[in-house]
């Protein structure tokens, strides 16, 4: 876990802006769009989903993956993690 | 002295053979699967099974949905028919919901302003309408299963229900075991 400024000095290699889908379209279009990146390397994922920070740091604990942290934006929330070959 | 060491390596290999074998079937017993059986026709009970069986799927959770009795509602496509049935299937066809749009709401259904308040809300709120919960379904390889018997009961015909990619067809033992081989199991 890294704190909120370490979070935002992140260099992100993918952005997934999923503001447009409710539960549980955030984690599909995470899912999606891990394929697209390499082990490694970050990928942020935008959501207005409140559940979808919970889902996200769950969903990389079962895949492998390193939960980096959220942040909260006006409205929606930027949620980072990092890729790990499974 | 050397005798006694070599039995008790003899006696701790064997030991460790069972323990193998031990390990072994636990590890096959529980597969990453989740496995449904959907029995209620309600909007808001099909509605839960897909939104829990497509986050499954996108955990990469293996997904096999077992659809039974009332469930089958949500599977007739509506635009089309089968011939050849006797009165009471005809009666069973015409009463029960044709297809997933159809499908009444398990509480505060009013007449039908029920789900058409809830399918108004769900687009406000970018739920996923229930045609595209089918059609995502479908490309995360989430298997449906119909239940055979259920369907002879209401008199319903395979070329009645929907395209989908991997539909199968099965009795219920196929769903024992399925369900006794995944992790997880639900009855909606």
């Amino acid at each position: 876990m890294m704190t909120q400024e370490e979070l935002k000095a992140l260099n992100v290699d993918k952005s997934v802006d999923a503001r447009g889908t409710a539960c549980p379209g955030p984690l599909l279009e995470a899912k999606k769009a891990i394929g697209t990146i390499e082990e490694g390397e970050i990928m942020e994922i935008l959501s207005a989903d409140e559940g979808t920070k919970v889902d996200i740091p769950k969903w990389c604990s079962k895949q492998g993956h390193d939960y980096l942290g959220t942040v909260e934006e006006n409205g929606y929330f930027k949620i980072y993690m990092r890729k790990n070959e499974i | 002295m050397q005798e006694e060491l070599n039995s008790q390596i003899a006696q701790l290999q064997e030991q460790l053979d069972k323990l193998k074998k031990k390990v072994g079937k636990l590890e096959n017993a529980r597969k990453d699967q989740l496995s449904m059986a959907v029995v209620s026709g309600d909007l808001d009970k099909v509605m839960a099974s897909m939104i829990i069986g497509i986050a499954a799927a996108a955990m990469d959770t293996k997904v096999k949905m077992f659809f039974s009795f009332w469930a089958l509602s949500a599977l007739r496509d509506e635009k089309k028919s089968a011939k050849g049935k006797n009165f009471i299937s005809k009666m069973f066809g015409i009463m029960l919901p044709k297809g997933k749009n159809a499908l009444k709401l398990s509480n505060m259904n009013m007449c039908g302003m029920g789900p058409v308040m809830i399918k108004h809300l769900m687009k406000k709120n970018n739920v996923l309408s229930l045609d595209d919960m089918f059609r995502t379904a479908g490309e995360l390889g989430i298997e449906i299963i119909v239940c055979e018997m259920s369907m002879g009961l209401m008199g319903f015909k395979k070329e009645e229900f929907i395209d989908y990619p991997h539909l199968s067809y099965a009795g219920a033992a196929t769903f024992v075991a399925d369900a006794g081989e995944s992790a997880a199991q639900l009855f909606i």
